[in-house]
């Protein structure tokens, strides 16, 4: 299986790079893997490679975590208070059909051009569906189970800690999981719209210098930690969820 | 006075209608009295359990509850799969705050006596139907409640462990002057264990037939043996129209 993948990833590059030599593509404007690899090592030796890789990183990370912590927070806040869930589930529906790209030129007006306007960018393309899906979670929890809690005489507080926290660990490790792939959307948008460092301003001024190897190259890297950010959650969810459930 | 219901009823609402469970319910279960409930599948018998452990208000009439602790057995294990048999067992000392050293050694002794000793640090997805059955018995019986609410405890033990189970419960309850009030569709199960055997009708619940069951030396073995157990068991399936 993994030799077949590996096949289909080597063959699609090694076409690619013929075409791109052989003249049938333009590698001006396809670039091709041997160009990208230059590029790579030349942002490396310059030593801006890990630069731009860094501010990158530090913000996606940073948007996660904040996402993560202040969804999960108000999704349980919202648990405890029905009224209260009631009350603003409609603006929650309402603002996740928003798209947050909408607000960029609020968010630069409000907290400038720095790094803090893409977290918070990030934070808010992530953080609603962080509610959504954790109180999905929390509202989910065996009904019979919570009938047991309460015939014990649990309160709030050890039904929320002994019964719902623990219950709903499938659907916080989900909520990671989706929350990795909109903080990346979110810190990479927020680049777009205002940066001076970081891959997606690497793609974007690329684009407008007309150099695609260097649009390519942060592309790729950029996958790269992607997908290894996701890995490194889907391992945890094996680690955490296991086997201890049905 | 441990339990009494007075013209209870109760209805659910949902948003596919209303369904009446139970309807003018009356009865007594006195400190110390052991009282079997059996009725019809679906006539409302989980609905009185949960309303006698105050855990739904009645829509009409009264529910009396006596002091004390009340530990009840729903009619599903309900158990914890992301903790072990043995974290099962202490979630109510847990939550009851009386997670002390005695009480845990209690529960672990009826563990044992269960035949649950080497499955204290394996998870319930790792055992059987009646051995999680017996594990959510020893849970209900940890925080040593003072009124027992059984809803058809013994129903995924096999026969012979089921006899030998319902023995010691009844052992336990009589011993320790526990108040118990169960449901089962089992008529002999329900003569053989109680000093009381209510018989109800299909839904909404209420009393067909209520009988004192005195005859036996107050053993579960004793009433088998009897020669009156017999006419009992057919007057309750008459009542029940079986
Ligand atoms: N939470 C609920 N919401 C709506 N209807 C319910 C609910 N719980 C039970 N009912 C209905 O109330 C009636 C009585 O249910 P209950 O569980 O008390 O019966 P039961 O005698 O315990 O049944 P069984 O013998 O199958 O255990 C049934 O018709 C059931 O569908
Ligand atoms: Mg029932």
């Amino acid at each position: 299986m993994h030799a077949v993948r590996a096949a289909i990833l080597i063959a699609l590059a090694g076409l690619w790079e013929l075409f791109a030599r052989t003249g049938v593509f333009d590698p001006f404007i396809t670039s091709s893997p041997s160009r990208v690899a230059a590029t790579i090592a030349d942002l490396a030796a310059a030593g801006t490679l890990f630069y731009h890789i860094g501010v990158t990183l530090m913000e996606t990370v940073l948007g996660f975590a904040i996402a993560v912590a202040a969804g999960y927070l108000i999704a349980v806040l919202l648990w405890l208070n029905e009224s209260a869930r009631s009350v603003f589930e409609p603006y929650i529906v309402v603002l996740n059909a928003l798209p947050k790209i909408a607000l960029g030129p609020l968010i630069i007006i409000w907290m400038g051009t720095g790094y803090t306007a893409i977290v918070f960018m990030t934070v808010l393309i992530s953080v609603i569906v962080c509610i959504m899906n954790m109180l999905a979670g929390f509202v989910a929890v065996d009904k019979t189970k919570l009938l047991l809690m309460r015939s014990m005489g649990a309160g709030k507080a050890a039904i929320l800690s002994k019964l719902v926290i623990p219950a709903s660990l499938p659907a916080f490790m989900n909520t990671l999981k989706v929350a990795v792939g909109l903080a990346w959307i979110g810190s990479i948008m927020g680049e777009y719209i205002v940066s001076r460092a970081g891959l997606g301003y690497l793609i974007v001024y690329g684009g407008q210098v007309f150099r695609l190897d260097l649009v390519m190259a942060a592309t790729f890297i950029l996958l790269v930690l992607a997908g290894g950010m996701y890995a490194l959650v889907a391992l945890t969810e094996r680690l955490v969820v296991g086997k201890n459930r049905q | 006075m441990s339990l009494a219901f007075e013209g209870v009823s109760y209805t659910y609402h949902t948003p596919a209608g209303e369904t009446e469970a139970v309807r003018g319910l009356t009865f007594e279960v006195r400190d110390g009295q052991f009282v079997s409930l059996i009725g019809p599948s679906g006539c409302g018998k989980s609905t009185i359990l949960s309303l006698a452990a105050g855990l739904i208000p009645p829509s009409q009439g009264k529910v009396k509850r006596g002091g004390g602790h009340f530990g009840y057995m729903l009619q599903t294990d309900a158990l914890f799969p992301w903790r072990t048999v043995e974290q099962n067992i202490f979630l109510p000392l847990e939550i009851k705050r009386r997670n002390t050293r005695g009480m845990r050694e209690n529960a672990l002794a009826l563990a044992e006596k269960y035949g649950l000793k080497d499955f204290l640090k394996k998870t319930p997805q790792q055992l059987s139907g009646g051995m999680r059955q017996r594990v959510a018995l020893i849970r209900t019986l940890a925080a040593q409640p003072d009124t027992l609410l059984l809803d058809e405890p013994f129903s995924a033990l096999d026969y012979q462990t089921r006899l030998a189970v319902c023995d010691d419960v009844h052992a336990i309850i009589k011993s320790e002057r526990k108040t118990a009030l169960l449901v089962t569709h089992d008529i002999s199960e329900a003569i053989a264990l109680s000093d009381r055997v209510i018989a109800l009708s299909a839904r909404p619940a209420a009393v067909v037939g209520e009988h004192d069951v005195t005859f036996g030396d107050g053993s579960p073995k004793s009433r088998r043996a009897s020669g009156e157990f017999a006419a009992m068991f057919e007057t309750l399936r008459g009542e029940l129209g079986i």
